[in-house]
């Protein structure tokens, strides 16, 4: 009789035991909060950092990538001794492509683990949502991307391009090398391609060319034919492209497919770079220009040290770009604070971090104390048929960071 | 006769069981949390009990009147955005501009979007009755064609889908994907604050406590009868001279009002409000909970919404990259073996304990229910022990609420 | 009149997109009441297909790596089919809500597979070189990849149209779609034949999958783009309907191509939901109506 029962039940039983375990988990993972809240910070012979970054969701296909270059960072640190004599513990957290788990888990990382910093974030979005949470704390966050700027936390350093850093270049290199005349401005529909547009906007009447079309796309936008044709119409000399994430493959093969190149119409990308050029297929979008600070072919020592340190640990089909670069300068920017502030106190590694310089691969970094940015060297490289990309034009060395583009009289009033 | 009499006594054996654990719940969720818990997971556990609130919705909508409402998302962010948009007009002040509108530099005063928010008596009912009101524009247009079972599930997702990218096509006015984020204030309250938040943790039991009474007495009322039996053969209570769409659209409504109130208490709780909590894959997400937790059930609705996401937050903070099998895993199981989820796995071990020592006692627990299928069908399902499988349902369900 | 033209070339090949990645389901929910979440993750295995052929003949034979990936997709998928019908599917029948929940988490299981197999980020797929670039006629210009997608849209549809009228198995599914217990106590045997829709309406979505890669990326979650745009397809149409989807396709492609053209993208995909809400308002059961032999 029992067996009969059992029998009949084992898949209902085993289900609800499932249940269970999951439940159990839950428990046991949610207790041991209580454990370590006694425990300070850096006790022990560790420190832990956080890692934030999507590991899941439509936007792991960029983040993962950041999240190995930022390991590889910790690892170099480790194997020189650690920060102040201490390991680092990098303690890493999906923030799953969704802007409110960004938030929950930046709270974890502080107050759970009392990480001494956290290094993460791509989007805006989840570089909004995790803002209040780090200003509440009074905790640091590294976030790696080229961004929209008008921001400037007190908690946060930006490693990656403020606009005056990425998107004013790229105008002038429009301009100056390719004398265009007029643009088209083709983004995603959030707030960088927005802001980004109206900056360029701005800088076009400024600078005498004309902006003939503007079209946004939703995020994840897989069809581009409308798009094209509108710009095909418009006969634009150039088009400034802001599209993000994965419409960017979408983009590139049906502009490519629609009988366009770069010689009969160049496109400039800000957030094309070596990794999402992998997933495009380089005989799309050869010979086209991006805008960014750092590229894989980028010359020096420590690049060429930091691409095979990165190619050893993940694979040698595996590539790096701007956004990895800047996440592997980031960590490293704060551990020499740190070490410079003897602490890893919060304000005492941003007093420390005022002026700071760092020999990264894309060449010297300083952190601008005023508003955390870093001074960045501006490059615009151009697809070579082996999915690289070459710079085809610098600026005279590094370029203050200004988010608020402050210095900039075309920019009065937006 | 004497068969009514056993009936009306164990019904009330039971509502003294009930009262008995609904008190422990309360108790536990009042007095022992706040106690036990750090303030971090207690303003987690305060984020999983809003969504406790959407769950008693959808188990209302879905578990009781069988529409599996797939869009929730759409409600749930009309309630969130109807509080964020007053949140942000209070931060700034009057007569500043909030962050996110001085952002674009279109607007140099409130927009007319807007400016009813500024009114906490506009916001606060708006942030309920928003949801209500489109919830009842679309359900009497749908349920009046009989439009049911998964074209009913795909309408409501389209919509969630195309309201995202409404949000997210006015930027200027939304936010657009960065959403709302970094509010200071909730009525005076800080929304930083420690110890505020924990007044907030106590506002979101209360209301959840209060929506989930006022749902079980629905749900055991005469309209609740009515409500299942739609659910189990709509066009029987046709004939039987109802309006089986009235019916439904009353479950529907409430369900979207709930919603709306738990975007509404999610705001100030988590501090934010973006497009990525309404789209597609959340609404889905708000489903799963309620059918891991139990959809016949709405207590164990609202457990599942809790269970589901402390399950996810502490799992994923183990192992980051396991969750997404394990969610996957725990969810073909559950649905496959437990239809009637946790509540009806916990019923069947009751019925089997009480089977094993006198085998032939346990006939009265036998889960029949979890035979017959819960959802509408689209071709009439066989209707012979359809009646009967509803007054079991209804039972059951007193059973365990 | 370029323009015209220009946009009505747009919508016939959105409409081929549509039509291709939302044949297999007008069959796996028309004939089953299946609500298959998982459709759009057998897309991206067919398009993972290509992918793995490509890298496995290498980039000199990027065409015969091409042309062995429909086959190859088409199985790959049918099979992922046949495997989630075995042993969840056939668990389900009469409860299709909870198959739409069921092959909703099969689909997140077989994401971060699709991420730990070939890694989070999109991979790349090239287009073999006859269908590079593409022509202009009388001002329309016309890509390869999109006319190639028409064509083999064109040959899957006589193709399933064939099965369906003339072939005994194809008589055997219009029977079970038409009556379920009287095809089965005329002696059809129902659970073969749904097995065998199930494999080539997967196999369809691989199909679809190899299509998609000449125009969009390909990554662990690209069946989510697709997975909606597909259901609403079916739902317009009608259940099971050949004819339905081809018009309701047709139609959501010309209405997305045009409300695109005069006002932008994000309003037409917003435009497109509110008119198929409307439109099932005053057709609940879509374009064409599955007629049952059996009382409703």
């Amino acid at each position: 009789m029992i067996r009969l029962i059992l029998g009949r039940r084992a898949g209902h039983i085993l289900a609800l035991a499932g249940v269970a375990l999951a439940v159990g988990v839950a428990g046991c993972g949610s207790s041991n909060d209580t454990t370590t809240k006694a425990s300070a910070p850096s006790t022990g012979n560790t420190i832990p950092v956080g890692i934030l970054h999507s590991l899941s969701g439509s936007m792991a296909i960029s983040e993962v990538s950041v999240k190995d270059s930022e390991l590889l960072a910790i690892d170099e640190i480790n194997k020189a001794g650690g920060v102040l004599g201490k390991q680092l513990k990098p303690i890493v957290e999906d923030g799953a492509t969704d802007w409110p788990t960004f938030a929950e888990k930046a709270q974890k990382l502080i107050s759970t683990d009392h990480v001494a910093a956290t290094f993460g974030g791509w989007t805006s979005a989840s570089r909004k949502a995790m803002l209040p949470v780090f200003e509440r704390n009074k905790a640091l966050l590294y976030y790696p991307v080229q961004y929209e700027g008008l921001e400037s936390s007190p908690y946060i350093f930006y490693s990656g391009a403020t606009t005056n850093q990425q998107i004013v270049p790229g105008l002038e290199f429009l301009k100056e090398k390719l004398h265009v005349k007029k643009l088209f401005l083709v983004g995603s529909d959030y707030v960088f391609p927005r802001t980004a547009n109206k900056e360029i906007k701005a800088w076009a009447k400024a600078n005498g060319m004309t902006i003939v079309g503007e079209e946004y796309s939703p995020l994840g936008n897989t069809d581009y034919a409308t798009t094209i044709n509108k710009v095909k119409e418009a006969k634009p000399d150039a088009v400034f492209q802001t599209i993000n994430g994965d419409s960017n493959v979408a983009f590139w093969k049906q502009f490519h497919d629609s009988g366009l190149d770069a010689k009969k119409l160049p496109v400039i990308s800000v957030s094309t770079a070596e990794d999402e050029v992998r997933g495009v297929g380089i005989k799309n979008i050869v010979g086209q220009y991006v805008a960014w600070n750092y590229y894989q072919k980028t010359p020096g020592a420590v690049n060429a040290k930091f691409v095979k340190a990165y190619k050893a640990k993940y694979g040698a089909d595996r590539v790096t770009d701007d956004p990895i670069e800047a996440g592997y300068v980031q960590v490293h920017l704060w551990a020499l604070a740190a070490e410079k502030a003897g602490s890893i106190d919060v304000e005492k590694v941003k007093a420390a971090s005022k002026g700071l310089t760092f020999d990264a691969p894309e060449g010297k970094v300083t952190i601008d104390g005023e508003n955390q940015h870093i001074y960045k060297t501006a490059r615009i490289g151009q697809l070579q048929p082996d999915g690289l990309i070459d710079t085809v034009f610098e600026s005279k060395g590094p370029i203050k960071p200004d988010p608020y583009l402050k210095s900039y009289a075309w920019a009065k009033g937006l | 006769m004497s068969t009514i009499a056993k009936l009306l006594l164990t019904r009330q054996i039971k509502a003294s069981g009930f009262i008995a654990r609904f008190a422990l719940v309360a108790v536990t969720l009042l007095l022992i949390a706040p106690a036990v818990l750090s303030d971090f997971r207690l303003s987690l556990l305060a984020k999983f009990l809003c969504f406790a609130i959407i769950a008693v919705g959808i188990g209302l909508a879905w578990g009781q009147g069988g529409m599996l409402v797939l869009g929730q998302g759409l409600f749930f962010g009309l309630g969130g955005y109807c509080m964020g948009f007053h949140m942000k007009i209070v931060d700034a002040g009057p007569g500043n501009l909030p962050d996110i509108l001085s952002y674009s530099g279109k607007y140099s005063s409130l927009p007319t979007l807007w400016k009813p928010f500024t009114y906490a008596w506009f916001a606060v009912p708006m942030a309920v009755m928003l949801p209500m009101a489109i919830a009842a524009l679309l359900g009497a247009a749908v349920f009046r064609q009989r439009i049911r079972g998964a074209y009913f599930a795909i309408l409501s997702q389209a919509l969630a889908a195309a309201f995202v990218i409404v949000i997210i096509g006015n930027l200027s006015l939304t936010g657009g994907t960065n959403g709302l984020t970094n509010f200071q204030s909730f009525f005076g309250l800080s929304v930083v604050d420690a110890g505020d938040q924990r007044i907030l943790y106590f506002v979101v039991v209360i209301v959840l406590l209060f929506v989930f009474i006022l749902t079980r007495s629905l749900v055991l009322s005469r309209y609740g009868r009515l409500l299942i039996a739609s659910r189990d053969d709509e066009d029987r209570v046709r004939f039987l001279g109802y309006d089986p769409a009235r019916i439904k659209l009353v479950a529907y409504v409430l369900a979207a009002g709930m919603a709306g109130l738990a975007g509404a208490l999610f705001v100030p709780v988590v501090g934010i409000i973006s497009p990525a909590l309404l789209g597609i894959v959340p609404s889905i997400e708000m489903v799963i909970w309620v059918a891991l937790g139990g959809r016949l059930v709405i207590a164990w609705a609202a457990a599942g919404a809790v269970i589901v996401n402390w399950a996810k937050t502490s799992i994923s903070e183990q192992f980051p990259s396991g969750w997404l099998y394990l969610q996957g895993l725990l969810f073909v199981t559950v649905i496959l073996f437990l239809p009637k989820g946790v509540a009806g796995g916990i019923e069947q071990l009751r019925a089997m304990a009480s089977r094993l020592p006198l085998p032939g006692a346990g006939r009265l627990g036998a889960p029949s229910v979890a035979a017959t299928p819960i959802a509408t069908r689209t071709p009439a399902p066989p209707a012979a022990p359809k009646a009967a499988a509803a007054a079991t349902a209804t039972a059951k369900a007193k059973e365990i609420a | 009149m370029d323009v015209i033209l220009n946009q009505l070339f747009v919508g016939l090949s959105i409409a081929s997109i549509l039509l291709l990645i939302a044949l297999g389901l007008t069959f796996t929910f028309g004939q089953m009441n299946v609500i298959n979440m998982a459709h759009g993750e057998f897309i991206m295995a067919g398009a993972y297909t290509t992918y793995v052929l490509q890298t496995a003949l290498g980039t000199g034979a990027i065409t015969v790596a091409f042309g062995l990936a429909l086959p190859a997709a088409f199985i790959v998928a049918g099979t992922l089919g046949l495997i989630l019908e075995y042993l969840v599917i056939r668990r389900l029948y009469g409860r299709p809500l909870d198959t739409l929940l069921v092959t909703w988490g099969v689909g997140l299981m077989l994401q971060q597979l699709a991420r730990d197999l070939f890694g989070a980020q999109n991979v790349n797929v090239d287009s073999p070189s006859f269908l590079d670039g593409g022509v202009t006629v009388a001002g329309v210009d016309m890509s390869y990849p999109r006319l190639f997608i028409v064509a083999v849209v064109a040959v899957v549809i006589v193709a399933i149209a064939m099965y369906m009228q003339r072939t005994p198995a194809g008589r055997r599914m219009r029977a079970v779609m038409q009556n379920r217990p009287l095809a089965s106590v005329s002696g059809v045997r129902t659970t073969r034949v749904d097995r065998t829709t199930f494999f080539i309406g997967s196999g369809l979505a691989g199909l679809a999958g190899v299509g998609i890669t000449l125009l969009g990326p390909v990554g662990p979650t690209l069946g989510l783009a697709y997975i909606i745009d597909a259901f609403l397809v079916v739902i317009v149409g009608g259940l099971g309907q050949l004819r339905g989807a081809i018009i309701a396709a047709l139609a959501l492609g010309m209405a997305n191509s045009f409300i695109e053209y005069n006002t932008s993208t994000s309003i037409a995909k917003a435009g497109v939901f509110l008119l198929i809400v409307l439109f099932l308002q005053w057709r609940p059961q879509g374009i064409v109506v599955q007629q049952r032999r059996g009382l409703q």
